[in-house]
């Protein structure tokens, strides 16, 4: 029974015995298809030209230092616009996407932290002691898990996650955690529950599906014989797992950790309903407020179409321009990566 | 894999450590599996405590009124919507994958493919950037079913195209060829051969898209817009309202109404995601007959 959408596995081991149906030639179904087939090539081609043509104005506005400015001040859209370097803009109008770049790393890098060992943990149990049923059942569980909408993720951060670990977990944290390096940044107020270690919690759950079913495709990929070797050497089965496994797999699960990173720095919806949305500022601790380039458009577009000068709109194209080259550059270094090492393909997106 | 893994676990220390370790470490595995389990079990219980004690059926037979009423326009609007994108990215995906594993090799096939995959990547905000800038404001089509069905069509097509493409892969080439030695035509061999063998795959890759279809919003926000009214068949000018709009517009108003409206429609998302897993799971029962035994 096929009990997963594809197993990343199937797909790379495919090849061996496919041969293309070259005798089909030149007939219609080819043709029809391989115009159809460049349609993606197309939409991505102008996604890409879209916003670098938006984000002109925005660009030459804005300059360099909006990389590293952390105003957030669309000006006065009531007074009589001004122009500068060819930009007609709203007067004292001043960006930066600074707060929105750190925000963007700091959460994601909060959900790699909590997901990559749990899903690694996880991976290993589902692929070394657990019967197949149970192992095509957890299958079923983490479609079901990667299925789930993200608004469902943000209502449930935003009114139950966030508000009991502000009461229960965040004051016992905040007082008790000792004033050193790194772990200082655990202390001072912890707010209602919305910012980033709430989010970044939020964004774990949402990226371990596609971190633990690569993970698990991977284990369950390395050769039996090697591994039954080792155990005949007199290794108990973590060692087999630390000394056979993992260095069969390292590269892979990097891949699919870069994957799942890409997928948290895009992540809007959740982010926008747990992050606090704050512009203009830097987060001083791990709880506060602060705000992401994703929720930053969609929290913004609304107010930004009531720019006339449309340079709000442009800035927006801009910090859209600069979440789309980061994550793709981390999705095809993914890819690369998990190329070089391994038969098993990254799954697409969310981890189909 | 060329490099020969090195062992470095000391197997002088006693035996009985060695094993305590390995159970210490498969423990703190299982307590992960379950900590990863348990999240999703409260959420979706969290969705059913909230939204069941208080629902009515009033809440599926009504229009939304301001921050009351019901959800009925937006279970129309999210079903147009997932039915929409159904036809244009299950035409395309499919037929792009069709070409990916049929007809396309060497660098063609890498580029498609890696495009394909790229796109799948882009947070899906962008994407709803770009149909509201190119659809919205520059085809002059205003919030409508259109701009948002075929935004999210973008988003979607990726998974199509994959699943396709890899269940038709799997097809074994004995089938093809033994259909060949019979004399069947090359369309037919497609047509009758392989297409219905990868038929589960490609079922279950159209359900997952629906999935997301029904599960976005970033890319609808500001491309399909959002409307209390039922929605009309126009392709364009018209603003359609759905479910996940609901849940994102509502959770953090003030009024009673409004939260439960918005847990509501997070319930009726649930409802329609279990839906779909289900019938994915008797399609490919169903159609597995003509498939060799998988997975």
């Amino acid at each position: 029974m096929v009990t997963r959408a594809i197993s990343a596995t199937e797909s790379g081991s495919a090849d061996n015995h496919f041969v293309p149906s070259v005798a089909l030639g030149n007939n219609p179904i080819r043709i029809a298809t391989a115009i159809v087939s460049t349609l993606p090539l197309l939409a991505l081609g102008s996604i890409l030209v879209v916003l670098f043509f938006n984000s002109l104005p925005a660009i030459k506005y804005n300059g360099f230092h909006f990389l590293t400015s952390k105003h957030w001040n669309p000006g006065n859209f009531y007074a009589n616009p001004v122009t500068t370097n060819g930009v007609t803009h709203p007067i004292l109008a001043n960006y930066g996407a600074w707060p929105l770049i750190v925000g963007t790393l700091l959460s994601s890098l909060i959900a790699i932290t909590i997901a990559l060992p749990l899903s690694v943990g996880a991976a290993l149990i589902v692929a070394k002691s657990l019967g197949p049923r149970l192992r095509n059942l957890l299958g079923v569980f983490f479609e079901l898990l990667a299925g789930i909408p993200s608004v469902i993720f943000g209502l449930w951060g935003a009114l139950t996650l966030g508000p009991l670990l502000a009461r229960d977990v965040y004051p016992l944290l905040a007082r008790h955690i000792p004033n050193v390096i790194l772990l200082k940044y655990f202390r001072g107020t912890t707010g209602s529950g919305e910012g980033l270690l709430t989010s970044g919690i939020v964004l774990a759950i949402m990226i371990v599906p596609i971190i633990a079913s690569t993970t698990r495709d991977l284990f369950l990929q390395v050769p039996k014989l090697t591994e039954d070797g080792a155990s005949a050497l007199g290794l108990t089965q973590w060692e087999v797992t630390r000394n056979v496994t993992f260095p069969w797999v390292s590269a892979g699960i990097i891949g699919a950790t870069v994957l799942g990173l890409a997928r948290a720095l895009g992540e809007t919806m959740a982010v926008a309903m747990i992050s606090g949305s704050v512009l203009g500022s830097l987060p001083t601790n791990i709880y506060s407020t602060y705000t992401t380039i994703a929720a930053t458009i969609v929290s913004q577009l609304d107010s930004a179409l009531t720019d006339a000068t449309g340079l709000a709109v442009d800035t927006l194209a801009e910090v859209a321009l600069i979440i789309m080259v980061v994550t793709l550059l981390t999705n095809v270094g993914a890819r690369i990566l998990i190329k070089k090492v391994s038969t098993t393909s990254l799954p697409v997106g969310r981890g189909i | 894999m060329s490099n020969i893994p090195t062992i470095d676990t000391n197997l002088f220390v006693p035996r009985k450590r060695r094993r305590y370790i390995n159970r210490v470490v498969f423990t703190l595995g299982t307590l992960a599996l379950l900590l990863l389990i348990s999240p999703s079990v409260w959420i979706i219980g969290q969705v059913l405590v909230r939204a069941i004690p208080h629902f009515s059926f009033s809440v599926i037979t009504t229009n939304g009124v301001g921050l009351g009423g019901g959800l009925k326009n937006d279970i129309v609007g999210t079903t147009l919507i997932t039915a929409g994108v159904g036809v244009v990215a299950g035409t395309i995906g499919i037929l792009t994958g069709i070409y990916l594993s049929q007809f396309a090799t060497g660098q063609v096939a890498g580029l498609l493919r890696g495009a394909s995959e790229v796109l799948a990547g882009i947070p899906s905000i962008v994407i709803g950037y770009v149909g509201y800038i190119a659809l919205v404001v520059h085809f002059h089509w205003g919030f409508s079913l259109g701009a948002g069905l075929i935004t999210l069509s973008v988003m979607v097509i990726p998974y199509i195209a994959k699943t396709t493409e890899v269940s038709l892969r799997q097809v074994p080439s004995s089938y093809t060829e033994g259909a060949e030695a019979l004399g069947f035509k090359p369309t037919r061999i497609l047509r009758l051969i392989t297409i219905k063998s990868a038929l589960p795959g490609i079922v279950t890759g159209m359900i997952v898209a629906l999935a997301i279809s029904v599960g976005e919003t970033a890319p609808l926000l500001y491309t399909a817009g959002y409307s209390q009214n039922m929605p009309h068949l126009a392709f364009t000018h018209s603003p359609v309202g759905y479910l996940t709009y609901a849940v994102w517009t509502f959770y953090n108003q003030p009024t009673v109404t409004a939260q439960r409206l918005s847990y509501d429609a997070a319930m009726l998302l649930i409802f329609m995601l279990l839906a779909l897993i289900a019938s994915s799971r008797i399609i490919v029962s169903r159609t597995q007959r003509h498939a060799e035994t998988k997975g």
